[in-house]
């Protein structure tokens, strides 16, 4: 084992060269603070899905909740350096009001990502589209760089045969009037859109009239794993520096020959990044990754009434799974921050090489836990990791043989 | 081992029906127990009564049959209330069956809900009674515990989470719960990732240099196995399959994951003794039913484990290959 972390650090030493000079990394490494506005008419569901992904509440446990007296404030430690601001706004209309006027320019300015959650069920439907109108102003207004993610709640309660339908057609009436809103706002006051737009991009000077809002839809519902979907692709888009630890998990899964990896973020539980084999990507069931997420996440909660320590906390640390001549699988504690789950071709020597190799490759992600690294002494280069898997990966008949002779006899 | 359930409407007397007459022969004589659900938030006056009446019929044509007394939706309840609903329950029945003669009648009590784990619980413990020779794979699973120092096994019956059978120590809910819950998680995760065809490319890649080996022969065990390590690194859990319905599930005592290899082969021995238990009890049904005791219990074979030091006790793994006679 020792002398495999050894031997790779030289041969990763070349590779850094390449990937970009150390001022990159810094970059990479700073702080990220992003405001998360999470808004909604009363009751659709706001508090009880935020209970969920960042507290671990089973659906079953928010009916406890209570309504949301005006924002509620949290911070989420995502990631490491990224830090996610989570405002929690209470949907009642005098709340409302108050946003849109008083308290305009403290609630919508330097929002990274707006979530506005409609509920399918409500009845006075214009009412909740006038509220989203006037919110999406304001925000065009002051943030015009916000993300915007519409999700449209409560779902289950919607039959399924018409579930598809019905959401289109609420996702086009969102649609139209966020294009409506946005064009009334470019149009009533073109003087302030320019001066928001200058400074940061000189060069877009010919106000476009398109609605240029970033707008994604989901249909969602807190009982089944649609949940998880719309938000890992909130998360997978606030991730900083995602593209590197997608090349790096990709080179990983190339070393270790598996079929399958993803990258669970701790506390939540959402999927962060995934990679897949060309064998991987035949799984026909598409929506695994939230289906992972749902099931880690509920047996994580059976665990902590088990052990009988506080929800958020850890629950297990390693797992492992080899399904005969099918499969086998692993899951562990992988950075301060993050949990890996490999699948994997079966094999007890494949199994066992790559299990080492995974806990050799923490070091490569260590950055994905925060910025206290000073730049010098961190990852040796962003692209060319991996040298010292394939050590292992290169030997795996001897290294087996190894480890079947020294289990019985230690 | 197969198990048939017959679901009665409540609203019909079978005993007493003016429209239907009922075989009763065809009713009573193969079952093995009667489940009998009591609504715990409604009267149950009425409920009891009845269920008295039927105990009466039963007792004096079929006393083998077990009576089990489901006192069910105990959810709502608090604590002292359930019990004294149990106690109540109880006494009403047992003051019935006095009076009528009958002593000693086999009637259980469950306190059960669906909305947690006691309802599992509680079939389990019914199916548990209908198991010939229930007691050698108890003494099996007994003997696994004490030799792996596992803090508690359980023989899982996959489809349904029922225990068909457990060790000796007393069992408590949390650990029937995470148990039932973890056979969950591996059902979830083979959907997910075992329940489709892998190409022959894959196959082949794999099966070439440097492995030249066929899959089979590169998998140590054919059915399913697995292990959890819960954080504060204590009581591992680990699950092995012994065929496509049944799975051993055990918790481990703190740290004894580093000795998973010596571990692994204990359960192995568990596991071919347990084929072999229900390979020989299984011809023999008929000749059980009969109510000739079988001769052939369970299963005859001692496996030596890794013989030395590091696990106290690991050492020779025995199975109960008691035969009693």
């Amino acid at each position: 084992m020792s002398d495999l972390e050894t031997t790779s650090a030289p041969s990763a030493a070349p590779s850094a060269g390449e990937s970009g000079p150390p001022a990159a990394h810094t970059q990479l490494k700073k702080v990220k603070k992003q405001k998360v506005l999470l808004m909604g008419k009363s009751g659709s569901g706001k508090s009880s899905m935020r209970s969920i992904i960042f507290s671990n509440y089973l659906a079953r446990d928010t009916r406890r909740l209570g309504a949301t007296i005006d924002i509620d404030l949290s911070h989420v430690k995502f990631l490491g350096n990224l830090t996610l601001n989570l405002w929690d706004c209470g949907g009642q209309e005098a709340f409302m009001e108050n946003y849109l006027s008083q308290q305009r320019a403290h609630v919508f300015s330097n929002v990274g990502v707006l979530i506005y959650v409609f509920d399918i069920e409500s009845r006075d439907v214009e009412r909740d589209l006038a509220t989203y109108v006037n919110i999406i102003s304001a925000l065009v207004q002051y943030s015009r760089e916000a993300k915007v993610f519409v999700l449209i709640h409560k779902m289950d309660l919607v039959q399924p045969i018409t579930r598809e339908d019905v959401f289109d057609q609420r996702a086009a009436l969102v649609r139209r009037k966020t294009a409506e809103a946005v064009a009334i706002m470019h149009k009533a006051k073109p003087e302030l859109q320019q001066q928001q737009r200058l400074p940061t991009h000189p060069r877009m000077t010919s106000p476009t009239l398109e609605p240029d809002i970033d707008l994604q839809l989901f249909a969602t519902s807190i009982w089944d794993q649609s949940l998880y979907k719309a938000w890992a692709s909130i998360i997978h888009d606030l991730v900083p520096n995602l593209a590197v630890i997608e090349t790096q998990l990709a080179s990983l899964g190339v070393a270790i020959d598996a079929d399958e990896i993803l990258l669970f973020e701790r506390t939540s539980f959402l999927v962060v990044s995934k990679w897949a084999s060309r064998e991987g990507d035949r799984n026909p069931y598409g929506d695994r990754f939230e289906r992972m997420s749902n099931i880690l996440k509920s047996w994580k909660h059976t665990c902590s009434k088990y052990t009988g320590t506080p929800r958020n906390a850890e629950q297990f640390s390693d797992f492992e799974y080899k399904m005969g001549t099918t499969f086998s699988m692993f899951a562990t504690k992988f950075t301060t921050n993050t949990y890996i789950l490999v699948c994997m071709p079966p094999g007890e020597a494949r199994f066992n090489s790559a299990k080492l190799n995974v806990a050799a490759a923490r070091t490569w992600f260590k950055f994905l836990d925060g910025p206290a690294v000073p730049a010098a002494a961190s990852i040796p280069g962003a692209g060319g990791v991996m040298s010292s898997p394939h050590m292992i990966a290169g030997t795996p008949s001897t290294y087996a043989a190894d480890w079947r002779m020294a289990a019985p006899s230690d | 081992m197969e198990f048939q359930v017959w679901d009665f409407p409540g609203q019909i007397d079978i005993f007493d029906n003016p429209n239907f007459t009922f075989d009763m022969d065809a009713i009573f004589g193969e079952i093995g127990a009667l489940i009998w659900v009591i609504d715990a938030q409604d009267d149950y006056l009425e409920a009891v009564a009845r269920l008295n009446t039927t105990i009466l019929h039963l007792q004096r044509s079929y006393p083998h049959i077990n009576i089990e007394v489901f006192i069910h939706k105990v959810d709502g309840l608090s604590d002292d209330y359930r019990l004294d609903i149990q106690r109540d329950v109880t006494i009403r029945i047992q003051d019935e069956l006095s009076d009528q003669g009958i002593e000693n009648a086999p009637v259980n009590f469950h306190l059960t809900s669906i909305y947690n784990h006691s309802i599992f619980e509680a079939f389990s413990k019914v199916i548990q009674k209908l198991i010939p020779r229930l007691g050698q794979l108890e003494a099996m699973l007994t003997n696994l515990c004490r030799t792996c120092r596992f803090e508690k096994a359980y023989l899982f019956d996959v489809n349904t989470k029922i225990y068909i059978a457990t060790d000796s120590t007393p069992a408590d809910m949390a650990s029937y719960e995470i148990c039932s819950d973890y056979v969950d998680v591996i059902i979830d995760f083979t959907e997910v990732y075992g329940s489709w065809p892998r190409s022959q490319q894959w196959r082949d890649r794999l099966e070439a240099e440097p492995w030249c080996q066929p899959l089979e022969d590169q998998v140590a065990c054919e059915w399913a196995e697995s292990g959890m390590v819960l954080a504060d690194a204590r009581r591992p859990i680990m699950l092995r399959e012994v065929d496509r319905f049944l799975a051993l599930v055990a918790i481990m005592k703190e740290g004894s994951y580093d000795k998973m290899p010596q571990i692994n082969m204990n359960v192995d021995v568990v596991v071919k003794g347990l084929t072999e238990f229900f390979e020989i009890t299984k011809p023999k049904e008929a000749v059980v039913g009969a109510g000739v005791v079988g001769a052939g219990g369970g299963a005859g074979t001692s496996g030596a484990g890794p013989g030395n030091g590091a696990t106290t006790g690991a050492g020779r793994m025995v199975t109960p290959g008691v035969v009693q006679g």
